[in-house]
């Protein structure tokens, strides 16, 4: 099987998010960078897929010349080669103007599946593989825990709300979202990184793409979160505020 | 004809709520825009679809009827509303933002040309559609470029239902054009994994434990506290991914939802979907050692520092209280 794994690099985890003056951008100066968590998912699912099938893994990545790390941990991981769409505007597109980058990337390629995270850890639009599907016209199916393959095509697990689950059967080729949790996350070996060098990384602009990047959707600001509730925050060293809890939710709350 | 068009969604046990609260987004754009609300849905024939609405009743209802729409398929609900869309030409769609919506309106927009705003938690003048980014650690407002219709999708319990008492409205017969080998995909019929054996929805006392933990071999830590405090032991969804709680005691949008009378959050960011399986709770304690994490917009109480120090220091207070 021909899988292409579409992968995003976002913000790491536990790095501080401050807005850029504007407020239209988060600050990137001092920022450090993951591989989207549920695109990691769906590159494991690739990696296995091809471990059990046969077949090649490829990664796209749509975003500036820093989200090479990111290409490369994958291909440290397993992926064979890559396609690096070089865009500095991403967070000017929308999720319609970015897939459309990503579907005149990949459909020269024709891959039986294209795997990519249910959504990402920094915009969460969650819209990039199901338009893909549509660019690509290919079935699809979102929120997906686990692949088999079958005669015919594939058999996968779909998420639903509140526990439970459902089958779904298609044909291939196809595009399925990836939700976390399916698989355990291998993590790159030092044969892996070093076999990463020689790999083949394919870099492409934007503008060679020809895509048209005029949002139908467009961000007018950015703000910080506002408060529902009043928060009580208690200071003091552990101990203090440690007591101090204690103190008020038997006498203030009244849940103890 | 333009008007704001939305469309009902009924949860596994027939609740239509999230549809109420997307139809009052619907009726506060329609105040913005001075536009009509219409209603359409999908539903078996002769199921009156708009009958649970409470409230000001929407202008008209369009019920799409097809055997192939029995059960879900992306591929059919994007046909069967592509063509309403076209023969409506509404200004603005709006959706649950539910499982389902994700599964098939972006999609459904891009057929009009069109990316959806997603996950939309409140409308403003303009208008302006406000949603989280960054695992709600920032928010954004966005404007429609205008040009074609307009798709949203709400997020569940940003708007408030309306709960006048109902009433009537026209509902027109809509019935797709759909052939069978359009429908690419086969859907089985849904399930539950595992009888759950720990109930959350009942105890009284929760600690709920997020990544923050970072291992494992940490979680003694919290199992004492919650021990302490007579408590059940929930988590966070990657907790359970990592399969170091089960995943019955995941709480959140794809795991249980609780209300106790105590829900004290350790090391957990806040992230929407853990948020909505916990906010109804009585009293929300967080221990986090980001002063900006999320979770501290719902919680009561709050202790900005180092869970691994927080923690037993609070096991401690507890025990001596009791
Ligand atoms: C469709 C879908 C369904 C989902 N369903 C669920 C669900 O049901 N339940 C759920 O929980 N999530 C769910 N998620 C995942 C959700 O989006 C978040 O990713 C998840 O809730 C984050 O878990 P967390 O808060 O434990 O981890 P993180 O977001 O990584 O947060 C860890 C927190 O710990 C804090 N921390 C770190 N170290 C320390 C320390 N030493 N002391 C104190 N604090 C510390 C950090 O500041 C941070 O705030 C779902 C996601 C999707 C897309």
């Amino acid at each position: 099987m021909k899988i292409v794994v579409a992968i995003k690099q976002v913000p790491d985890r536990d790095a501080a998010i401050r807005m850029a003056p504007g407020a239209k951008e988060i600050d990137e100066r001092e920022l450090q960078w993951a591989m989207n968590e549920p695109d990691a998912y769906a590159l494991e699912e690739a990696l296995q897929l091809k471990e059990k099938h046969g077949g090649e893994v490829i990664v796209a990545s749509a975003g500036p010349e820093r989200v090479g790390t990111t290409i490369r941990e994958a291909l440290a991981k397993g992926a064979d080669r890559a396609i690096h769409i070089v865009a500095d505007d991403l967070g000017a597109r929308d999720a319609l103007g970015v897939a459309r980058l990503l579907a005149r990337a990949v459909a020269p390629e024709s891959p039986d599946l294209v795997l990519t995270g249910l959504q990402s850890e920094d915009r969460g639009e969650g819209q990039t593989g199901v338009i893909l599907a549509e660019l690509l016209g290919l079935p699809h199916a979102t929120l997906i825990l686990h692949v088999d393959r079958t005669e015919t095509g594939l058999r996968v697990k779909r998420e639903l709300e509140e526990g439970w689950h459902q089958w779904i059967e298609m044909p291939i080729p196809a595009v399925l979202t990836m939700q976390s949790g399916g698989n355990k996350l291998r993590y790159a070996t030092l044969m892996g990184i070093k076999r990463a060098k020689a790999k083949e990384l394919r870099a492409v602009s934007a503008a060679e793409l020809g895509v048209d990047a005029t949002p139908a959707i467009v961000l007018e600001g950015m703000a910080a979160p506002q408060k529902q509730k009043s928060t009580q925050i208690l200071r003091g060293s552990p101990r203090e505020a440690a007591a101090e809890l204690v103190e008020k939710l038997k006498t203030e709350a009244r849940v103890l | 004809m333009s008007c704001i068009l939305v469309v009902e969604e009924a949860r596994r046990d027939g609740s239509t709520r999230v549809f109420q609260e997307t139809l009052a987004a619907g009726r506060r754009l329609a105040e913005l825009t001075g536009l009509a609300v219409e209603a359409a849905g999908v539903g078996e024939p002769g199921r009156n679809i708009f009958a649970q609405i409470t409230g000001a009743q929407p202008a008209a209802g369009h019920a799409i009827r097809h055997e192939l729409l029995a059960a879900y398929t992306a591929d059919g609900y994007t046909l069967a509303f592509e063509q309403l869309i076209r023969r409506l030409e509404p200004r603005y769609v709006l959706f649950p933002h539910s499982y389902q919506a994700r599964d098939f309106v972006p999609g459904l927009a891009a057929r009009f040309g069109q990316a959806l705003i997603g996950d939309v938690t409140a409308i403003g003048e303009g208008p302006t559609f406000a949603r989280q980014l960054y695992q709600g650690r920032m928010h954004a407002t966005y404007r429609h470029a205008g040009g074609g219709p307009c798709f949203l999708s709400i997020q569940n319990g940003a708007f408030r239902a309306d709960e006048g008492a109902g009433g009537t409205m026209p509902v027109s017969e809509f019935t797709p054009a759909l052939e069978p080998a359009q429908i690419r995909t086969r859907p089985g019929t849904p399930f539950r994994e595992t009888a759950q054996t720990v109930d959350l929805s009942s105890a009284q006392r929760i600690v709920g434990v997020g990544r923050g933990i970072k291992d494992a071999e940490k979680l003694p830590l919290v199992e004492d506290l919650a021990g302490a405090l007579g408590a059940e032991l929930g988590a966070s969804r990657p907790i359970c991914d990592n399969g170091w709680l089960p995943m019955e005691r995941q709480v959140g949008s794809s795991g249980q939802t609780v209300a106790p009378k105590l829900y004290l959050a350790v090391g957990i960011s806040g992230a929407i979907q853990h948020l909505v399986g916990m906010k109804g709770s009585q009293c929300i304690v967080a221990i986090n050692k980001d002063p900006d994490a999320p979770i501290f917009e719902v919680a009561d109480y709050g202790i900005v520092g180092d869970l691994f120090e927080v923690v037993p220091a609070l096991t401690e207070a507890v025990k001596a209280a009791r």
